[in-house]
């Protein structure tokens, strides 16, 4: 392997620093990563490339750091965008037929931020249709395959971007995050990711699926990985009026290793046995254990609306997503059916060929929740059970500093295994849920192995306190080394 | 007279759509342009291409809270923006994005003054100027009160454009320029009981909308767009008969004839024992008729819900304040303070205040020549007969306040007869120029010079002897026709006042 | 409410503008009928006097100048197009016409 494919394996601490030294160029880093994402394909994490663009952006930010003049931690990096974060002149399929020739006229905010920055954006990643789903399975590009089990899930819907990082593809991908579509597929393929408060990244360029919910977020090997990224894309944008107005503090600087002092919450309606594998509930209680040996303490904290989060979930999600995807209707961009007859027919048609039936189901419902006479019973009650949510969460935040949890009852399972049972697909999002019903940021890392697969751990975090639980995540690295394994069938 | 039989009433309630005079659109920073070719005017956001978001124009909050506070409205502190969720092509995100249950503005009301006949009834205004009128008789003016529920803010939807030029008769163009162009929506109750009323009222909101500058109201480019909703019923009923709605009226006199094309068809099936139906109607101008466009029984499910890339619309006292304070004098104020200040009579304000420039013309005009009564005959028959007879506008005349005060105190001051003043009136319109060189270069200067005018006077005398005669013998009449031929004698120069005296004194002694 | 007929999802699928065979309204209703009775059991949460969230922060209303930007290229606009007749894009005739 040379230098430049040994940087890539490390991740982003070690492509920095290799930069830095001279070891290899930006040039040969993307190289090597274009090089990787070919030979992986069969994974079917990556949807597309740019790499001609990459090359010649490469080759820009190679002169820069020769001369010392690199624009941030992450010039010259090769980075994914998941296919829903538009880049201007690029493909954006959502993995959707109905986008399936789509090219975006203009720029996601993140993607200009990341250029800005001087990373390079090499290609886009699978996902599940407009974010819908938690396997990356309902794509047209076909499934993800799990680096750790070829057989088996990457998790989703932003099962590409997880997929590529644990396969070495790139240090750092985007993902987004509605209802746990970034930490899930984390947790499945043994990287860090971070989904950020609501309002702390913006949402211009981002594909619409939940815009109360969503989020973009960076997945990357390390926890660090994720601040470097996240001070990039971060911070306020005039053009999403749901973006928060406070300034990104150094999250470099909050990295301190220490957590001397911390609380950290343990919701008693999280830790039950039940439904739960118990080799994934006994790795987070190793690394709830590890931190305790660090000099944090635990509290029991309560969460009591927990039950009814996946119900307010989805009424919200759904409804949200029916409006957002009305856009979609063959007549200004996107897929159109062929021969229409009438009006009527270019809408019934371009939207039934063009979508797939986990979307359709979704937009189904969110239409049946809004819908006139079941307003108030479905939409109108979520919302004011979702207050509950979040004052559950303000109520649990008075006695702890970060709020910790099992990202997924579960490790990745296999490739059509919950084919023909959405509900239970829908369930499985139990611990990833409220945090974007609360708009709490919530970092989920690698802590472990359960029958050779992994285990994440979820952090959740005070709103627009990324940094403690960044903090946290990067004591508990620090002690250990889960973040340094690598997936056992890929080279 | 109305159209109804008298124990019938109509009730009309009317919506306006007006568009509010920025800069760029409601959610996206686009140039709000008119006449452009198709989709020359959007901004991906006005596309609805995936992952854009809304963001709120500062200046559409400005003009709605101004618009609030002219119609005596409540200006909501809180207001939210909610998606009204339906498939049309010239709606790109297959929601438009408006204000359903709290919107910005709402219980107001304005005043409207309204033409009636001797018999009570509202007279028709039509285009209004030029109308037969008895010469000299001042229409009877009745105000009458016309609440408006609300008043929302809401974005445009484009065009389709079906040109059969087009290859391919079967297909439609669809352009966006006009997609996400801000508009205010404004609802009235349903207290107009006649299409006069319903025009006046029109006039009279466009009025507000042009002197606030929170409107041009163009009707032609669309930028006031008004439906009617119109019922019927027995005078002493109770309730409200079934009403209709009758869209995409394009012009005042369309409006009146709709309403009464539409009110005329419901008499017509309740008399012959029918109900009336809910509907959404069209009117033809061509045949005078109303007829229905669709049906409303299952009217579109909107699943309105607040939307979630913005945020409510929170209002500071401190700002409607601050607005309320620079408001320009209304045009209700300047008709009452016209009246007041300048004696003038009710139709005569309403007239002059029809709009800002005009008003502004007459008080300059006024403080010029310090005559406003006669400052506002010459400006409401004068100058308003120019403007229609020329097809232009008051600022296309190169006649000035300035000219037109000079004018009339030329008069006033008996150097110019009114009758010359006339006769040079056409060229200050056209031309423009100093009045006072004018009528000396014309020659048109009054004669008030004794010896001058009793020569004409003679000359009448002698030749009108038995005319004379029926004067003296106690006759007052014929002594206008006698002033008439000292003025054709003198070629309209004889000072008026010193013709009269120096009759009355030879025939009479 | 419980369950969700056919002919809801036949309502729904109407205001979607989505075509389904009777087949998949009939898998759809068993689907969606089985999530939604999931979600009955938000019936029972007591939400008397609690305010809905309609968003994650109390923000102050974010505004914008009325400073107009350059228009989009026309040719970009219509680029992803499926059917355009010069800078306008083709529909199926519209059969209420304009204003």
């Amino acid at each position: 392997m040379g230098q430049a494919e040994s940087l890539l394996a490390g991740g982003l601490a070690e492509i920095r620093e290799g930069l830095d030294r001279g070891d290899a160029t930006s040039s040969e880093i993307v190289e090597a990563s274009l090089a990787r994402i070919e030979k992986t394909a069969a994974l079917a994490v990556v949807v597309s490339t740019r790499a001609e663009s990459a090359r010649a952006e490469a080759e820009a930010a190679s002169k820069r750091i020769a001369a010392g003049q690199a624009l941030s931690p992450l010039d010259g990096i090769p980075v994914l965008l998941k296919d829903n974060i538009v880049h201007a002149g690029e493909p954006a399929t959502c993995s959707s037929r109905i986008l399936e020739n789509f090219i975006s006229p203009y720029d996601s905010t993140v993607a200009e931020r990341l250029q800005a920055a001087g990373a390079i954006l090499v290609g886009r990643a699978n996902m599940d249709e407009f974010a819908m789903g938690s396997s990356t399975e309902n794509s047209i590009h076909g499934p993800a395959h799990n680096p750790w089990k070829l057989d088996h899930t990457c998790g989703g819907s932003s099962g590409g971007s997880a997929g590529a990082v644990a396969a070495g593809l790139v240090p750092i991908a985007l993902g987004s995050d509605t209802g746990g579509s970034i930490r899930q597929p984390a947790s499945f393929c043994g990287v860090a990711g971070l989904k950020p408060t609501y309002g702390r990244v913006s949402r211009w360029g981002l594909v619409a699926f939940a815009s109360s919910l969503d989020q973009i977020g960076p997945l990357g090997r390390r926890v660090s990985d994720c601040a470097a990224a996240l001070q990039v894309i971060g911070g306020h944008d005039p053009r999403d009026s749901t973006s928060v107005p406070e300034l990104l503090p150094s999250l470099g600087g909050a990295l301190t290793g220490n957590v001397e002092g911390l609380t950290i919450g343990l919701p008693e309606e999280y830790f039950v046995e039940e439904g739960v594998d118990p080799a994934v509930l006994a790795r987070v209680r190793d690394a709830i254990a590890e931190l305790e040996a660090a000099g944090a303490k635990t509290v029991p904290v309560s969460l009591p609306n927990s039950p009814h989060t996946i119900a307010t979930y989805y009424v919200i999600a759904t409804a949200e997503a029916s409006s957002n995807l009305a856009r979609f209707d063959g007549v200004r961009y996107g897929r159109r059916a062929d021969k229409v007859k009438d009006l009527e027919d270019l809408y019934m048609r371009s939207r039934s060929e063009g979508f797939g039936a986990e979307v359709k189901r979704r937009i189904l419902l969110g239409t049946y929740v809004l819908s006139a006479g079941y307003y108030d019973a479905y939409y109108g009650q979520a919302q004011r059970v979702r207050t509950l949510i979040r004052r559950d969460f303000e109520r649990a935040f008075e006695t702890c500093d970060v709020i910790a949890t099992p990202t997924m009852p579960e490790t990745a399972f296999a490739l059509g295994a919950k084919a023909d049972d959405p509900l239970s697909m829908y369930l499985s999002d139990i611990y990833t849920v409220s945090a974007n019903l609360a708009g709490l940021p919530a970092l989920s890392m690698p802590c472990g192995l359960a029958d050779g697969m992994p285990v994440g751990l979820q952090l959740i975090g005070k709103s627009l306190d990324e940094a403690t639980i960044l903090r946290v995540g990067d004591a508990l690295e620090r002690r250990t080394d889960h973040h340094a394994a690598r997936p056992p069938e890929i080279a | 007279m109305s159209v109804l039989p008298d124990r019938y009433e109509m009730v009309i309630g009317l919506e306006v759509h007006t568009h509010l005079k920025t800069a760029s659109k409601l959610f996206s920073p686009a140039p709000v342009q008119y006449g452009k070719d198709p989709n020359h005017s959007v901004h991906p956001i006005d596309l609805a291409m995936p992952g854009v978001l809304p963001v709120l124009n500062e200046r559409v909050v400005e003009l709605s809270i101004r618009l609030g506070l002219a119609i005596h409205a409540t200006v909501n502190r809180y207001s939210v923006f909610a998606r009204k969720n339906y498939f049309y092509p010239d709606l790109p995100k297959g929601y438009q994005i408006s204000q359903f249950e709290e919107p910005i503005v709402s219980e107001g009301w304005l005043d409207i003054d309204v033409e009636v006949a001797d018999d009570g009834q509202s007279v028709s205004a039509g285009t209004g100027k030029g109308k037969k009128k008895k010469k000299g008789a001042v229409p009877t003016l009745e105000r009458k009160r016309i609440g408006i529920t609300r008043a929302h803010i809401e974005e445009d939807a484009g065009k389709s454009i079906h040109d059969i030029s087009i290859a391919g008769s079967d297909d439609s163009c669809i352009d966006l320029n006009r997609a996400g162009v801000p508009l205010l929506e404004i609802v009235s109750e349903p207290d107009m009981r006649s299409a006069q009323e319903a025009t006046a009222y029109l006039r009279a909101l466009r009025s507000i909308l042009r002197y606030l500058g929170v409107s041009d109201a163009d009707m032609e480019k669309g930028q006031f767009r008004c439906d009617a909703n119109v019922s019927i019923r027995l005078r002493d009923a109770p309730e409200f008969g079934t009403r209709t709605e009758i869209k995409n009226l394009n012009s005042f006199t369309n409006v009146e004839d709709a309403i009464e094309a539409e009110a005329l068809r419901q008499l017509e099936l309740i008399e012959d024992g029918e109900d009336i139906v809910q509907a959404t109607m069209a009117y033809d101008p061509e045949r005078h008729r109303t007829s229905v466009m669709r049906l409303k029984e299952n009217s579109d499910d909107y699943r309105y819900f607040p939307d979630p890339d913005l945020i409510p619309l929170r209002i500071d006292p401190a700002h409607i304040a601050a607005v309320r304070e620079a408001l320009p004098e209304l045009p209700e104020e300047k008709r009452n303070r016209f009246e007041t200040e300048y004696a003038l009579s009710a139709y005569d304000a309403d007239v002059l205040t029809a709009t800002r420039a005009l008003a502004e013309f007459f008080e300059a005009t006024a403080k010029g020549c310090g005559a406003p009564k006669v400052a506002a005959n010459w400006i409401t028959r004068d100058v308003l007969r120019e403007i229609k007879e020329r097809e232009c506008e008051l600022e296309d005349l190169s006649l000035t306040p300035e000219m037109l005060g000079k004018l009339i105190a030329l008069v006033e001051e008996g150097r110019l007869t009114a009758r010359s003043a006339s006769q040079l009136f056409p060229y200050l319109v056209s031309d423009g120029g100093d009045p006072e060189a004018l009528m000396v270069e014309r020659g048109l200067e009054a004669v008030s010079d004794v010896g001058a005018i009793d020569g004409f006077v003679d000359e009448v005398i002698s030749a009108n002897a038995d005319v004379v005669q029926q004067v003296r013998d106690g006759d007052d009449k014929p002594l206008n026709f006698l002033m008439g031929q000292v003025m054709k004698a003198s070629q309209g120069k004889a000072e008026p006042g010193q013709v009269r005296k120096a009759l009355a004194e030879k025939i009479r002694g | 409410m419980p369950g969700i007929a056919p002919k809801d999802v036949a309502h729904a699928a109407k205001l979607a503008r989505l075509a389904l065979s009777d087949k998949e309204q009939a898998a759809m209703a068993k689907d969606l009928e089985g999530i939604l009775g999931h979600v009955e059991s938000l019936n029972a949460v007591d939400t008397e006097g609690v305010p809905p969230t309609l968003h994650g922060f109390e923000l102050s209303t974010p505004l914008r100048p009325d400073t107009p930007v350059e228009p989009m290229d026309p040719a970009l606009a219509v680029l992803n197009g499926p059917a355009s007749q010069g800078t306008a894009f083709l529909v199926p005739k519209v059969l209420e016409e304009e204003e």
